[in-house]
């Protein structure tokens, strides 16, 4: 813009300028326009222009009467200038300051004096052993955490039995309606998708040699044995375990926890016992729910996709499943429920002040209960195997 | 350009804003003048927060005109930071940033420098607020509630933007801090030139601290000026707030 301005004046007053005028081993620098944030790419290039010229120069003096408008990042660059021309026994000094920019330059002369010398990157190899120690000790500290709420419920759970007027009654009955009621349409259509599609691929696979009909056995026994329970608790540990966690962390924010601690409340038997026992009771019924959905959607494809009518979709399973399937899926399902439960608490009681401590400890208890959740339904595995179930 | 434009900073006519059926700001009319702090008190919930977040373009208005640097304003578009910074009540810095980020932040956003420079001024402003070089790498949830305040204002202060808004720059800080937080907006004040426009309820800032004192009751200013002048005020609400027992005990002090 300034090229085809006629106005010295106006152009002056658009963009910044250095004038270096060197005499002998003295540096003349008068800066003009407006030294200004706005104009920073300049004030850069001005500053880095002169700076050799800077660095010959015994006596560098800044002439200020030029400058039409200062803040602080023009005059923090004019401010370096000086300062490095007044390194190595060499001298600067700024004249003919204008009076209301005085006080800006004199603020500015205080700043940037002391920068602590930056830390030392630690050794990469020491850094990474000191991470994995951490963890061991993190990992432990997790361990501790789950088995003190697991003692704390338990206390919680005595002390209802002895006073049963202290359960939380209506909170049970609103978390129950939360994670359980309203979590039907969603755990109902992703375990009938799911059943779906692992009869498709049993129709598929099993139809080149002949084996279609063991079909219906795979699709009953896995739904009813593992996948139900496992998609449901999974589900769950999602939508409700984030939930628990991210309630329970906003609340520690904002010292309700401490407030409920000073009233002479447990906060394990107001907040946490209803929802964990409203998680125990939900799990199983969605288990149930998921399931026959599963075995649904089953169906509807050994219908429309295998050619297998209802009739002898229905015998089928009867002969591949008994009881004992559909138990061994339930009967895991409170314990699952638990553990989401656990680990959904502790986490939010584990909340800092900000909101981003809220955020990892939100997903740090969703990773967390559903890395448990997979690991006890193999324990059960293998302890259901060795009875024989 | 005539002179009454230079002269204020803000001005704002016949404001009126309101949430539902509710009216809080009734055909209201301020003007703030540059280079002064204006000192703003009201009763809790009578709309002062919202007068700021309506000037600022937080809270949409239902008429009225507001003139910022003689510019009317719609909204808060890109470059707001380079005309007003704001020290919200609670700092609101950045929770996932460091102080040095924080502070860089509107420097980042809205003009193109090296890194290098870009360090140098967030130091730059860390120091001039009060704070130390060495506070520059802290996270905001480990700064004290006064550490919170100055990191803010310096954020808010990062582009030298001519007008400073304060909501309740003093609460939740002890007298010493507060005092200590008066005396430097006074001197950041001066030096930079700037318009202030505070929220507060603390009577020693308003007394120290303010150029002028505009009084907001029923949704609308009902008395402006110096501190002496408002003291003499003959408005019910103006009395009751200045001539109460805490202010007569604060005032007493100070004669």
């Amino acid at each position: 813009m300034g090229t085809n301005c006629p106005d010295e004046v106006e152009r002056v007053n658009h963009e910044p300028l250095l004038l270096a005028t060197p005499s002998g081993d003295v540096l003349n620098l008068r800066p003009e326009g407006p030294w200004t944030a706005a104009n920073v790419v300049a004030l850069e290039t001005l500053s880095r222009s002169v700076g050799a010229d800077v660095d010959q120069s015994r006596l560098v003096t800044l002439d200020m009467s030029g400058v039409s408008a200062l803040d602080t990042l023009g005059a923090w660059v004019l401010e370096k200038l000086s300062r490095r021309a007044a390194s190595s026994g060499r001298s600067a000094e700024f004249v003919g300051v204008a009076e209301h920019f005085s006080g800006l330059m004199d603020e500015v002369r205080q700043v940037n004096r002391n920068t602590p010398a930056p830390t030392a990157a630690p050794n990469p190899v020491l850094a990474r052993l000191g991470d994995l120690g951490k963890s061991t000790v993190g990992a432990r500290e997790d361990l501790t955490i789950f088995l003190q709420m697991l003692g704390a419920l338990f206390m919680a759970v005595i002390g209802v039995l002895r006073r049963p007027r202290s359960l939380r009654l209506t909170s049970l009955v609103y978390q129950l309606y939360r994670i359980g009621w309203q979590a039907i349409p969603i755990v109902a259509l992703i375990t009938f998708l799911i059943g779906a599609i692992i009869a498709q691929q049993g129709f598929f696979h099993f139809r080149r040699f002949g084996a279609e009909s063991y079909t219906v056995d795979m699709v009953g026994i896995l739904v009813l044995r593992e996948l139900g329970v496992l998609i449901v608790a999974i589900m769950v540990a999602g939508r409700s375990g984030s939930a628990y966690t991210a309630e329970l962390g906003s609340m520690k924010m904002r010292e309700e926890i401490d407030a409920l601690s000073t009233m002479g409340l447990d906060p394990v038997e107001v907040l946490i016992l209803p929802r964990v026992v409203a998680l125990i009771i939900a799990l199983p019924i969605l288990t149930f729910i998921g399931s026959i959905a599963a075995l649904y959607g089953g169906g509807l494809v050994a219908q429309f996709y295998g050619d297998m009518g209802p009739a002898i979709y229905i015998a089928r399973l009867h002969e591949a499943i008994t009881v004992t399937h559909f138990e061994v899926g339930i009967l895991k399902a409170p314990f699952m429920a638990l553990v989401i439960g656990i680990v959904a608490c502790s986490e939010g009681l584990r909340v800092k002040g900000s909101a981003e401590s809220l955020g990892r400890q939100t997903t740090t208890s969703v990773v967390k209960s559903i890395f448990l959740v997979i690991v006890l339904d193999g324990l059960f595995a293998i302890f259901f195997a060795s009875i024989g179930m | 350009m005539d002179a009454s434009q230079d002269e204020f900073a803000i001005r704002v006519r016949d404001l009126v804003v309101g949430f539902g059926r509710q009216t809080v700001l009734d055909h209201l009319s301020l003007d703030v003048r540059r280079g002064e702090i204006l000192g703003l008190v009201g009763a809790s919930g009578g709309g002062k927060s919202v007068l700021m977040r309506t000037i600022i373009g937080l809270i949409p208005r239902q008429g009225g005109t507001i003139e910022v640097m003689g510019q009317s304003t719609g909204g808060h578009g890109r470059g707001a930071a380079t005309t007003w910074g704001i020290l919200f009540q609670q700092g609101a810095l950045f929770s996932s940033l460091t102080v040095r980020q924080n502070v860089q932040f509107p420097l980042r956003e809205n003009l193109v420098l090296s890194q290098e420079l870009m360090d140098e001024i967030a130091i730059a402003k860390l120091e001039m607020v009060g704070l130390r070089a060495q506070d520059a790498d802290k996270y905001p949830a480990q700064l004290s509630g006064g550490m919170t305040k100055r990191v803010a204002l310096a954020r808010a202060l990062a582009l030298d933007p001519p007008i400073l808004f304060l909501d309740e720059p003093t609460s939740g800080l002890d007298p010493i801090a507060a005092g200590d937080f008066d005396a430097l907006i006074t001197t950041l004040q001066k030096t930079l030139g700037l318009t202030v426009f505070m929220v507060t309820h603390d009577l020693a800032s308003l007394t120290t601290v303010c150029d002028r004192v505009a009084a907001l009751a029923d949704g609308r200013i009902v008395a402006i000026g110096p501190m002496r002048e408002l003291l003499q005020s003959e408005h019910p609400w103006v009395r009751a707030y200045f001539h109460g027992k805490r202010s007569q005990m604060l005032q007493h002090e100070m004669r």
